[in-house]
């Protein structure tokens, strides 16, 4: 059973690889039943982007499916004639239409595929690109320009242009492009920012399709800058706890009040990074002082926290050397370990616990912390203390062996003077 | 009340056994006593040291579980969570390297005291085969805790092996149970390091003290030569072997120390895919050999320079295994003295390579 | 020699011989009971008795180095994942109001198939294999598969 799944598989593979390019493949079979694709190759006017692996052919939806006409006539003026149903190449502004026509039909999509949205259209017109489009502004993305025409795949197909880790080079190809947006007057270089936060690091580099690309915060058919308002909820679809820590706190109430873009102000948004404790507190690197002043309440505030945060993480720093130096002399580290690993956790709730913006909490969490990571440093020393206890044991031993060896080398001496005797006697 | 039970007993069992002659031919059997007497107990302590090593060999096996899964994490376990098995680990580890040391000591003794000498000569050639068995204990027991340096010194040390003309790649293979370092090789060695040697050492050893208590102490030159009044001598049992044990509780002390205070480390764990660690060495027994292996040029005559030193060793080796049969007899009016000229070279060059190797 | 001297170096030498055999012994034979973890790699863990252990719940044991969370449902059957979770190695838990495995840290969730289904875990919760062996639950490192 395994083996036949796999050499399908294989097999798959297999053909993938030595028929790279489009059509080849079938392309015999093709032209007997699709006059269109057959007087196209002829022709040598295939769309620049056909691809045979576009989600359409594969279900049988050829030329015909999108451009209406008649596939089976060989007579090209009847095949592509309006009675035939030939609608041609779409204009910019008729895309969104042309698509819809069966995606935003669930009556029709429902027979490939019973729970696909049908709302892209909709939600699109209700995007920046659709709203742009309709006032016509040619420039905005449609549906191709990021499912492209001819090579549309589901997203989950890796070689897809929407698949999640191609997801920012197919926006940055518009928005990345200076000239192209010139005129609309906001920064092109978001990728660059993305591809450097931690986000992009995990999405591009380690190619984690877990992290979010640009439609995860943006939406997609519907994309929009979030909104101020939306801002803390974008980031708290993920960061479920920090949203919620900071929307129950006053600082999140005052960032209301004061018109603040939430989560961003001190993240940043495309080139968010990891965070560190420094990032609270009054010194440079604090985020803290960009509003607050050094000796007003918040700074006090700040300074706490930061104070606890690097208590915790210190104490942990030790306690790990330590472990690590129980480790080394070959003594137990078991449960220091397990000690290690609940300090750690408190040290990361605590962390989480910032966005209170209450230093109260922060502390409770802190001690917390403190206590574990102390009980391991206690008993890390005791392993250590063992260590050395043994040198004891040793001078307890060297003790009876020296007694004994005393004893012997009597023994000996007596032994000897013994024979000397009897030698003598003789 | 105590002695009468005592004695029923002997009674009992030389009345199956015959002992008595045997107690007698050991009460009489007497060793000499001189200037050089002291290098009669290096054979002894390497003996204490083996039994050492068996005790706690034993006790290892107890739970050591050969496996790459396994070896490291039970080592491990052994260090951290059995009692005392810190201290098991680090005395059969130190004990090793001490038993190959004194064995070294016991055969150079041998050599300028010319004890190999007719009717020794196979006494001389169990000893060199005991050495060679004491190293290959070394060798295999050395990758089973399966850390880091250990798997990197057992890779190129089979490498070294793989060199041997015609039958080196051969070797190589049945060595490692495979191309490479793995598991297989794990396995291998295990059985090799407490089951194949010890059974040959076993037989090797029993020859070997079968021999020495057959021919007696060798008498050095000087000594024969004195008038029997002169010679002063010491009763075997108990004079001599309560010396013996006397030093042999010094040695259990020294071994004690060595193994409470500088416990013998355990590495990281052995990763096959890492790139080897800085630092890479065998152990010190084998660092003259691989130091000398690594200084000869890439090509010596017509082969290649690791072939050639290879070659050279086995010859080597095999002459001085053969020592009896080819020694130069040394003419008391010449001042020269090949044979001890021999020796000290040889001692010098294996000093001389060691700390070499380890100053590089 | 006096005799009293001897008898004192046979005492002294008695004596020693003892104390020796003692240091020797002792040691020896505190390495031969086994200690309270009898195998250095833990392959599985006993988890108490079966009755013990009320529906809808969850627990955390020490497997080896690594922390198990142990799962009766609802149903009575039993489940075991790793409990380190995938995001920043917090230890999760089981909640008997949502009826998931839960992360306290950062609000990971995970359903009671341990794969991560909202918050920021990256990855599934490694499942490890439950059994019952005369009522006591014992939890072991599931089979490689291949």
């Amino acid at each position: 059973m395994k083996n036949i799944f796999l050499r399908i598989v294989v097999s798959g593979l297999f053909l993938l690889f030595i028929k790279p390019d489009f059509i080849l493949g079938d392309v015999e079979t093709l032209m007997k039943t699709d006059n269109c694709i057959s007087c196209h190759i002829e022709e040598e006017e295939l769309p620049e982007d056909f691809n045979k692996h576009d989600i359409h052919m594969q279900k049988d939806l050829s030329c015909s499916g999108c451009h209406g006409g008649n596939p089976a006539s060989d007579d090209m003026d009847e095949a592509m004639s309006i009675e035939a149903g030939f609608v041609g190449v779409p204009s910019k502004k008729e895309i969104p239409e042309f698509c819809g026509k069966c995606h935003s039909d669930i009556g029709f999509m429902r027979s490939y595929q019973p729970r696909i949205p049908t709302d892209q259209t909709d939600q699109y017109y209700k995007s920046l690109h659709g709203l742009r489009l309709k006032k016509g502004d040619t420039k905005v993305a449609d549906c191709s320009s990021c499912h492209t025409a001819h090579s549309i795949m589901p997203a989950s197909d890796p070689r897809s242009s929407v698949y999640a880790l191609n997801v920012p080079e197919t926006c940055n190809a518009c928005h990345g492009d200076e000239e192209y947006m010139q005129e609309y007057e906001i920064p092109t270089d978001q990728f660059t920012k993305f591809a450097k936060s931690v986000h992009g690091v995990a999405l591009l580099k380690e190619q984690d399709t877990g992290a979010p690309a640009c439609n995860d915060c943006h939406g997609n058919h519907g994309a929009m800058p979030p909104g101020i308002s939306s801002i803390s909820h974008v980031c708290g679809s993920c960061h479920v706890n920090n949203m919620q820590y900071f929307s129950d706190s006053r600082m999140g109430a005052a960032f209301k009040k004061e018109k603040l873009h939430g989560c961003e102000e001190c993240h940043g948004n495309h080139e968010v990074q990891k965070t560190s404790d420094e990032m609270i507190g009054v010194d440079d690197k604090a985020v803290c002082s960009n509003c607050h002043e050094p000796d007003d309440k918040g700074a006090e505030v700040a300074t706490e926290i930061h104070k606890q945060l690097t208590t915790l993480a210190t104490t942990y720093e030790k306690a790990l050397a330590q472990q690590k130096e129980v480790e080394h002399k070959g003594m137990d580290d078991l449960d220091i370990e397990f000690l290690l690993q609940e300090a750690k956790q408190s040290l990361t709730q605590a962390r989480t616990l910032v966005h209170t913006f209450d230093s109260v909490k922060v502390t409770v969490k802190v001690k917390e912390g403190l206590g574990k990571a102390d009980l391991a440093i206690k008993e890390a020393q005791a392993q250590i203390e063992d260590y050395y206890f043994r040198r004891r044991g040793f001078g307890a031993a060297t003790f009876i062996i020296t007694l004994l060896i005393v004893a012997l080398f009597f023994k000996i001496r007596e032994i000897d003077q013994r024979n000397l005797n009897k030698e003598d006697r003789r | 009340m105590f002695k009468k039970t005592n004695e029923k007993i002997y009674h009992w069992m030389d009345e199956r056994f015959n002992l008595t002659p045997l107690i007698e031919y050991m009460q009489h059997k007497q060793v000499p006593v001189h200037k050089h007497s002291v290098w009669y107990y290096m054979g002894g302590v390497a003996l204490f040291l083996f039994i050492v090593q068996v005790c706690s060999g034993i006790l290892l096996l107890l739970y050591y579980q050969p496996g790459v899964d396994s070896s490291y994490e039970s080592v491990r376990f052994i260090m951290t969570k059995v009692n005392f098995g810190w201290l098991v680990r680090s005395v059969h580890s130190w004990s090793a390297n001490l038993m190959v040391f004194f064995v070294f000591v016991h055969m150079f003794s041998t050599f300028f005291t010319r004890a190999f000498q007719k009717p020794r000569e196979l006494t001389w050639v169990t000893g060199f085969i005991l050495l060679a068995l004491a190293m290959g204990f070394g060798f295999s027991g050395y990758l089973l805790p399966w850390d880091e340096l250990a798997f990197f010194a057992t890779k190129v040390g089979t490498d070294i092996a793989g060199a041997v003309p015609f039958i080196g790649e051969a070797i190589k293979i049945v060595l490692r149970g495979g191309e490479d370092v793995t598991g297989a090789t794990l396995s291998r060695f295990y059985a090799i390091h407490v089951a194949m040697i010890p059974a040959l050492f076993t037989v090797i050893l029993s020859l070997h003290l079968l021999f020495v208590q057959r021919q007696g102490m060798h008498e050095p030159d000087y000594y024969k030569n004195l008038k029997p009044e002169q010679k002063k001598t010491i009763p075997f049992f108990p004079n001599f072997v309560l010396r013996d044990v006397l030093l042999w509780l010094i040695v259990l002390n020294v071994l004690l120390f060595l193994a409470v205070y500088f416990p013998w480390e355990l590495g990281p764990k052995a990763d096959p895919f890492a790139s080897a660690p800085e630092g890479i060495r065998p152990e010190w027994y084998f660092m003259f050999m691989f130091q000398s292996l690594k200084l000869l040029p890439a090509h010596v005559w017509f082969m290649e320079g690791e072939v050639a030193g290879i070659l050279l060793f086995s010859v080597a080796g095999l002459a001085w295994m053969l020592t009896p049969f080819w020694s130069i007899k040394f003419d008391k009016s010449a001042r020269f003295n090949p044979m001890l000229f021999i020796g000290i070279a040889v001692i010098a060059f294996i000093i001389f390579m060691t700390i070499l190797g380890y100053l590089m | 020699m006096s005799t009293s001297r001897r008898k004192f170096i046979n005492l002294l030498l008695g004596g020693g011989l003892l104390g020796w055999l003692g240091s020797i012994f002792y040691p020896v034979f505190s390495y031969l009971k086994p200690p309270p973890v009898p195998e250095a790699n833990v392959n599985s863990v006993k988890a108490g008795p079966v009755a013990d252990f009320p529906k809808n719940s969850g627990k955390i044991i020490k497997f080896g180095r690594k922390p198990v969370i142990l799962i009766k449902m609802d149903t009575g059957e039993l489940r075991a994942f790793s409990a380190t979770c995938t995001h920043l190695d917090c230890i999760v838990q089981y909640r008997d109001d949502s009826k998931q495995i839960w992360c306290a840290c950062h609000n990971g969730i995970y359903d009671l198939r341990g794969r991560n289904v909202s918050g920021p875990p990256p990855r599934p919760l490694d499942e490890f294999a439950v059994n019952i062996v005369n009522d006591e639950i014992i939890v072991s490192k599931m089979k490689e598969i291949g």
